[in-house]
């Protein structure tokens, strides 16, 4: 049996795929970037491969993707994370024509053809305002473990509305809500709306056309797929993989290449995608 | 098959005579304003150059002064100066610049630039007005501001009448007379005819070619890069405008153009993909933006600049020597607003340019500080996505200020589009077979 490996470096965490040669994940590690993005890199990969039982051998080839893709010094090949994204997304959740990926600072609107392929995309741009990292700031002016927010927002009678869009202003707007005695709850479903409107302006630009498929890290807050559901009037795709949707389409990617025998070296596919010192 | 060897006295020489322009241009304005003389002041949407240049007038362009701060890495340090100054991050990173040029007595990379002695603007940009007002409050400078009617509607929507067309003609023709009496006034000469024809007969032969250099770049592969290697011809064409130099430039490029395509020799050793550019170039990191392009063997065999930024050349428009003022008030006429149309209406030329050059795909590059250019961009390129079945990547950053050129998220992009592209090409490839 044939394996390939997907490690998607992001901003925050780090995650790792292994898919056998039907295109089924067998593998999968998930853990915090850190400073070390190197190291984290293997960590993740190692991770995946002992959590699917294969040996490294068996790996034909290992593609990165994320922000820290040169950085998975072992990988055969580079591809980037709004290509893997559309790709996991296809194979996921097949006959999906729009990607939104949210991760930890950047977000992602997408619109594919059946087989993955790219056909537009957008993001934000330099700022992480309708990101992961809104949520973050958030969580941390509260002092709520992230892992709770969407269950808290959703237990919201009379959500406020967050009219900032900066990631660091809304630190203080959300502790001006608190300072007004408003409660957290509330507080914390105006955070989601505000992410909410700001992904759908990006989706808006590509187009959105259901079948939506939702993938990232935050996809996995049940409070953000309500508002967004409800905001777009449709029912988005969610997988419990989505947290992994860039690592399986980097594998995917990495399992068309060794089954085409078109693996080239880590040395080659580090200097091909070279960025200045 | 080898490669031809390139005649070392033709090829490339477009790009070493217009590096060795511009700093003799340059050159020409420090030493003017060692003398204290006169000079004046102008943009490239309706620089009047040929009237300037018949009073043998130095003219100063403040958007290329304050682009190559940009290009020569110190447009922050002019930026931060003007906002120490009290100007804000949002306004336009070009007027920044030249108010913190002004505020150091001239002081420019390439050179001291001359005060200016008259400011002649149109109305083709609203900042054109704003920022002439801070030379009349720095230095009393007097503005002359030509008011060239617009379109009256979109292109599609129907062009004006003829009736129309002549009458606006007419208002900006009694401007250009009530400009010449200015130029009589601060010069103490009156204008000669002859030299004006003389320079007009110049713009002509730039005009021409100018508009052969953007034709041969249709050749496959293209032989120059519309966005690097055109910035520079367009800043000839500019600086340049009216003389014989400017001429005799011009001509020797489109030499060197069809040289390059009778031998087949490209920018790019291996063209994969032919690109549209619109918007302005990312000054900050002008060689970087284009190479993250080209290690993908992309290139841009055209951009909306070498249309909008020409002060209206690209139309090829001939003036009628027999009646000098008449046709360059028309010519005027014409030009400002075929690049208020080119930025306003871009959707029409770029389907056509799409045809035209044969592009695999368009890259926007909207711009914080010019909202007149990148005001409408999202539209176009939904506008034309819909009509066309052509990639289209939007990547935003700015012209001058380097705290809003983020590469890594610019080459993540641009990677991200050719892998689209490249995925498109396999399926069209499939799909043939």
């Amino acid at each position: 049996m044939m394996y390939a490996g997907g490690v998607d470096v992001g901003s925050t965490q780090t995650k790792a795929v292994i898919v056998n040669e039907r295109r089924e994940l067998v593998g999968r590690s998930l853990i915090a970037t850190g400073a070390n993005v190197i190291q984290a890199a293997q960590e993740a990969f190692q991770a995946a491969l002992d959590d699917g039982v294969v040996r490294e051998h068996e790996v034909g080839c290992v593609i990165g993707t994320g922000y820290g893709r040169y950085k998975v010094t072992f990988g055969n090949a580079q591809v980037t994370e709004i290509s893997c994204h559309a790709r996991g997304a296809a194979q996921m959740f097949p006959g999906t024509k729009t990607v939104l990926d949210m991760g930890g600072q950047d977000t992602k609107a997408i619109r594919i053809r059946p087989d993955g392929e790219v056909v537009d995309f957008c993001m934000n741009d330099k700022c992480a305002a309708g990101t992961g990292r809104f949520l973050q700031a958030a969580a941390f002016a509260l002092d709520i473990p992230l892992d709770d927010l969407g269950s808290t927002a959703l237990r919201s009678q009379k959500p406020v509305k967050i009219s900032t869009t900066c990631t660091v202003f809304a630190e203080s707007e959300v502790l001006s809500w608190v300072a007004k005695g408003r409660h957290i709850e509330d507080i914390l479903m105006g955070v989601h709306r505000s992410i909410a409107a700001r992904s759908i302006s990006l989706l808006t630009r590509v187009g959105i056309d259901a079948p939506v498929t939702f993938t990232g890290g935050v996809a996995r807050n049940p409070a953000m797929v309500k508002v967004l559901n409800e905001q777009m009037d449709l029912a988005m795709n969610v997988s419990e993989e989505s947290h992994f949707m860039g690592a399986l389409g980097a594998a995917l990617f990495a399992l068309d290449r060794a089954l085409a025998g078109a693996v080239q070296s880590p040395a080659a596919a580090q200097s091909a995608g070279r960025m200045p010192a | 098959m080898g490669t031809p060897l390139a005649d070392s006295t033709i090829v490339g020489r477009g790009g070493r005579d217009g590096a060795r322009l511009i700093r003799d241009w340059f050159g020409t304005l420090a030493a003017a304003a060692e003398r204290g003389d006169p000079s004046v002041y102008v943009f490239v949407m309706g620089s009047m150059a040929e009237i300037l240049r018949a009073f043998d007038l130095p003219l100063v362009f403040p958007e290329i002064n304050s682009l190559q701060t940009a290009v020569r890495r110190v447009s922050h340090e002019y930026l931060g100066a003007a906002e120490d100054y009290g100007y804000s991050p949002d306004i336009c990173g070009y007027v920044k610049a030249d108010v913190a040029m002004q505020l150091q007595g001239g002081k420019h990379p390439m050179g001291r630039i001359p005060k200016p002695a008259l400011a002649v603007l149109t109305n083709a940009c609203n900042t054109y007005m704003k920022w002439a007002e801070i030379w009349e409050r720095m230095y009393k400078t007097p503005c002359f501001t030509l008011d060239v009617p617009g379109s009256r509607s979109a292109p599609q929507n129907g062009a004006s009448t003829a009736a129309d067309d002549e009458n606006d003609r007419r208002y900006v023709e009694a401007q250009i007379r009530e400009l010449i009496l200015v130029c009589e006034k601060l010069t103490g000469r009156t204008l000669d005819l002859d030299k004006l024809a003389t320079v007009l007969r110049h713009t002509n032969d730039m005009a021409a070619s100018w508009k052969r250099v953007l034709e041969l770049n249709r050749h496959r592969p293209s032989p120059y890069n519309a966005l690097v290697d055109g910035t520079v011809y367009l800043g000839v064409l500019n600086a340049l405008r009216g003389s014989a130099l400017g001429a005799e430039y011009f001509r020797d490029l489109v030499e060197e153009l069809e040289y390059k395509n009778a031998h087949d020799m490209g920018a790019l050793a291996d063209e994969r993909a032919r690109l549209l550019f619109v918007g302005v170039p990312c000054y900050p990191i002008f060689r970087r933006f284009h190479e993250i392009f080209a290690d993908h063997g992309g290139t841009f065999v055209s951009s909306s600049y070498l249309w909008f930024a020409a002060g209206g050349l690209d139309l090829g428009f001939q003036y009628d020597l027999s009646r000098p003022l008449e046709s360059l008030a028309e010519g005027v006429l014409k030009s400002v607003r075929h690049a208020g149309d080119s930025m306003l209406f871009p959707d029409r030329a770029l389907l056509d340019a799409a045809e035209l050059y044969e592009a695999d795909g368009i890259v926007y590059h909207p711009v914080k500080s010019c909202r007149t250019v990148s005001t409408g961009l999202a539209g176009s390129r939904r506008a034309v996505m819909k009509e066309r079945d052509i990639p289209c990547l939007f990547i935003e950053s700015d012209m001058m200020d380097q705290r809003v050129v983020s590469e890594a998220q610019m080459k993540n992009r641009i990677d991200a589009f050719f892998e689209g592209l490249e995925a498109r090409r396999l399926r069209l490839a499939g799909s043939a077979a």
